[in-house]
């Protein structure tokens, strides 16, 4: 009798609780954000993002989120304008370059300070550059942004010479002389990257191991300093922008505060935009649709490519037309437009639209080359027939290794229907495996045709293009042409210092790939958004830092 | 009791012994490294990253290192958290999965377990066929449609509750009741069954003779003896939820456990993986413990450390 009633009553106990909890009334935080007044509007900006920041470090910093905030907090001797070129920032003026290009002399503006009040000076770069490359800090960017470009970068990297080697100096606190390997074109770009920023030394020395681990644990020299952030505390995937005071165009940052939040799920990001929560939510395809006529709706296109790489080392790869006739059946448009559905676009060549332009007549790369390789049905068959006949056979087999994400499954079974429809004899083995195992069978160059993408490291054709030499370490597919080669190599060794005949040099090599079909191009993508239009003044990157806020503002 | 709960301790470090030796094993054999721009870094530079961290030595020296370390009690840093502390990462979030889950274990067990005795005493009225189509409801559908059902209905069109996070009261009704709907349905079928097989059993016949109480006949004699079944599926439903649930910590944004621990395992983050399977096995291993001391408290029948007394 007793321990029963006892029971019983420890259930009502615990309901009683839980109604409590429920209905309980200090509710402190869940109204913020709903302005009353009816004058200016607030300069606060609520957005979303996919995932939680991984690092704030600078040195340890590979995605896009990363480089968000650091972007937003941080600043380096350049930033990307809104028409993606490079302009001044903790830089006084552009860099005086000599004359065969490898040394750069830099001036630094004597009013940047960093959020503890002490100044920005060359040694702070000096420092965060050596040590994003040293061994031992063991970043994954410092050696892949830095090698090849920095003087001695690969050799400290390797740990061959001491890192005070590296090709950067501090003349004074506001002259920086940079050594380069070689005249890089694009070095201008790469200085507004994340990984080129500067670190405070005393501040990280003294930070140690806790340096970056949380907002306290941080200097900011941006546009906004970081709040409230840090990933083992008690809200891990929340956190808050503050407009810099002591930063040294404070004026022009109009924006008192973002707040970001983590929303993985799409539906739940739209819901929190459609009750005015939030001002930005990413969309999927399947609500491109519904909201592609509204005003919020925002497609912005990327510079990212996807493309098929086809692994020469199968015979029937092997053969050019069997290439070409696997590159010219795919329905790109289709995909676009019914798979994907968020505003993405065919690609026709190795390199994104709206990219880079010549250097002279200030024209896209695309249109310069224009459509390289178009979904062509009847010449597909074409040469799928010559290809057949010179290999002798009259079906082919072909592995297809894919992702595992619902999007690449989807995007998978089409291609191969489309493979399989219009070349007859065809039979496409789909593979679908995660990210990891994806890459490791790329390296090992364990597949035959496969379905991969790339994003851009900096501003110049190259970072498209190099990739395919038969020296390059991503270059897995076997692709092997002299021609080729020695194009890049010109542009990367004797043509530096001629920007135009650099450029005709790369516009000449990507025709000579599509003219091989090295890979088959599919699309280059674009990100659907909705955006309070009431929202101005952010500018779209295409490299680094998705979005600067530094200018934006909330209009009325 | 007190023997019985050493050797049972015994046995649990034995247990996480052999689960992080096995979980090691597999971990090792994943293909892929723990690098975050896998596929940009080219071969030589991985190696210098993989050999500062130790991670290009021989497994078994890999596995007794991490074995002294963990005998520390030091689980490491993170890797895709870039030197973030496990210890820290699963401290901040291994709570709120727990939170959550505790109060939908609750919720549920305390609604699931009022229908199921509803029914059971209304056999084959309207109230036990509307139980019955409760249960079959959150049994077949799957959690994360009542989620987004309930995040568009109460959060979106009636403005009631806030739409997602963390942090306040209001902000865990949604998930709560999302997530208790499947412990629910199973503990009022459970019950149900139990409670009818219990109350045809001559014991109560017996009791209902005596002139006992309906009260005391349901609580005192029918209860408790139903109870048993149920508090077995209890303990690994415990678990599971507390551990995070991936779809509903994703829909409502919920900084939990779950969607750390599926990442982990994704992106190679060794240290990650091997600290939450090893939290997830303790915490196992405890809830174990526990339902087995309930069995002596709830059924006396039933001896722990064997009939000696």
């Amino acid at each position: 009798m007793r321990k029963s009633n006892w029971l019983l009553l420890v259930f009502g106990l615990v309901l009683t609780v839980f109604l409590a909890a429920c209905s309980g009334g200090d509710d402190t935080s869940s109204d913020g954000g709903e302005g009353t007044e009816d004058s200016a509007p607030e300069q606060v900006l609520n957005i979303l993002e996919s995932a939680q920041i991984p690092t704030m470090d600078s040195a340890q910093a590979t995605d896009a989120v990363a480089f968000q905030f650091l972007g937003e907090t941080m600043e380096g001797l350049y930033r990307l304008d809104e028409n993606a070129q490079p302009i001044p920032a903790i830089a006084a003026g552009e860099p005086e370059i000599s004359e065969d290009g490898t040394e750069w002399t830099i001036q630094l503006r004597d009013d940047a300070v960093w959020s503890n009040g002490e100044p920005v000076v060359a040694a702070d770069f000096v420092f965060a550059w050596r040590r994003a490359v040293d061994p031992q800090t063991g970043s994954e960017y410092g050696p892949f942004m830095m090698n090849g470009v920095l003087k001695n970068a690969e050799a400290v990297n390797k740990g061959e010479v001491p890192v005070e080697e590296l090709g950067v100096e501090a003349v004074s606190d506001t002259e920086l002389k940079i050594t380069l390997e070689k005249p890089v074109p694009y070095f201008h770009s790469l200085l507004t990257f994340g990984t080129y920023l500067p670190l405070n030394e005393a501040f990280v020395t003294e930070k140690g191991e806790d340096y970056a681990l949380n907002s306290d644990n941080l200097l900011y020299n941006g546009p906004f300093k970081l709040t409230e952030w840090d990933p083992t505390g008690e809200n891990p995937e929340q956190w808050t922008l503050v407009k810099n005071a002591d930063y040294w165009d404070a004026e022009s940052v109009k924006l008192e505060k973002i707040n970001v939040s983590v929303v993985k799920e799409t539906s739940t990001a739209v819901n929190l935009y459609n009750t005015d929560e939030v001002d930005r939510a990413g969309l999927s395809a399947e609500y491109v649709e519904k909201y592609a006529g509204s005003e919020d709706y925002k497609s912005l296109p990327e510079p990212t490519l996807f493309y098929l790489k086809l692994n020469q080392s199968n015979e029937a790869l092997a053969n050019q037309n069997i290439r070409k006739a696997i590159a010219m059946s795919i329905g790109k448009q289709d995909l676009v437009d019914v798979i994907l559905a968020n505003g993405s676009i065919p690609a026709t060549g190795a390199v994104p639209k709206d990219f880079t332009t010549h250097p002279e007549t200030g024209e896209d790369f695309r249109e310069i080359n224009g459509d390289l390789i178009t979904e062509d049905k009847e010449a597909a068959k074409d040469f799928w027939a010559k290809g057949l006949e010179e290999l002798g056979v009259d079906s082919v087999e072909l592995g297809y290794l894919g992702g595992d994400s619902d999007v690449a499954l989807e995007m998978d079974a089409y291609i191969k229907d489309q493979l399989e429809e219009n070349l007859e004899g065809l039979t496409v083995e789909v593979v679908s495996v995660p990210f990891e195992e994806r890459i490791s069978r790329n390296e090992k160059g364990e597949y035959d045709i496969q379905n991969s993408g790339w994003g851009p490291d900096y501003l110049d054709p190259n970072t498209w293009l190099e990739m395919w030499t038969s020296t390059s370490p991503y270059m897995t597919n076997n692709y092997n042409n002299e021609e080729y080669d020695s194009l890049i190599a010109e542009a990367n060794n004797e043509l530096l210092t001629d920007p135009v005949k650099r450029y005709e040099n790369f516009l000449e090599a990507e025709k000579v790939l599509m003219e091989d079909a090295a890979i088959a191009p599919l699309y280059q993508r674009s990100r659907a958004y909705l955006w309070r239009p009431s929202v101005k003044g952010v500018i779209f990157n295409p490299m680094g830092a998705d979005f600067t806020y530094k200018h934006a503002y909330i209009e009325e | 009791m007190g023997k019985y709960i050493l050797k049972r301790i015994g046995y649990m470090l034995i247990t996480l012994f052999i689960i992080a030796t096995f979980s090691f094993i597999l971990m090792k054999m994943l293909p892929g490294s723990p690098l975050t721009a896998e596929e940009k870094v080219t071969e030589a530079q991985r190696e210098i990253i993989l050999e500062k961290y130790g991670l290009n030595d021989p497994i078994p020296v890999q596995y007794v290192r991490y074995l002294g370390n963990l005998a520390q009690g030091d689980l490491g840093v993170s890797f895709q958290m870039k030197n973030q502390p496990v210890t820290d990462i699963l401290m901040s979030r291994a709570p709120i999965s727990a939170e959550l889950g505790f109060w939908a274990l609750i919720v549920g067990t305390t609604f699931g377990m009022l229908l199921g005795l509803i029914a059971a005493i209304r056999q084959n009225s309207w109230m036990d066929y509307g139980s019955n189509i409760i249960s079959v409801i959150g049994i077949s559908i799957p959690s994360f449609i009542f989620a987004g059902l309930l995040q568009y209905y109460i959060g979106v069109q009636l403005g009631w509750l806030p739409i997602a996070f963390w942090g306040t009261p209001q902000q865990a009704i949604m998930p709560v009741i999302a997530l208790a709907i499947f412990p629910m349905a199973i503990s009022a079928r459970f019950l149900r069954t139990e409670m009818i097989e219990v109350l045809g059993s001559d014991y109560i016949v017996t009791a209902k003779a005596k002139g006992v109480s309906k009260f005391a006949i349901i609580f005192k004699h029918g209860l408790r003896n139903a109870l048993i079944p149920l508090i077995t599926v209890m303990g690994p439903m415990a678990v599971s939820l507390m551990t995070g649930t991936l779809v509903i910590e994703k829909i409502f944004s919920i900084p939990g456990i779950g969607e750390q621990f599926v990442n982990s395992v994704t992106t190679n983050d060794f240290s990650i993986i091997m600290g939450t399977t090893l939290f997830f096995a303790f915490l196992f291993i405890v809830i174990i413990l526990i339902i087995d001391i309930l069995y002596g408290i709830i059924d006396p029948r039933i001896r722990l450390a064997g009939g000696k007394d």
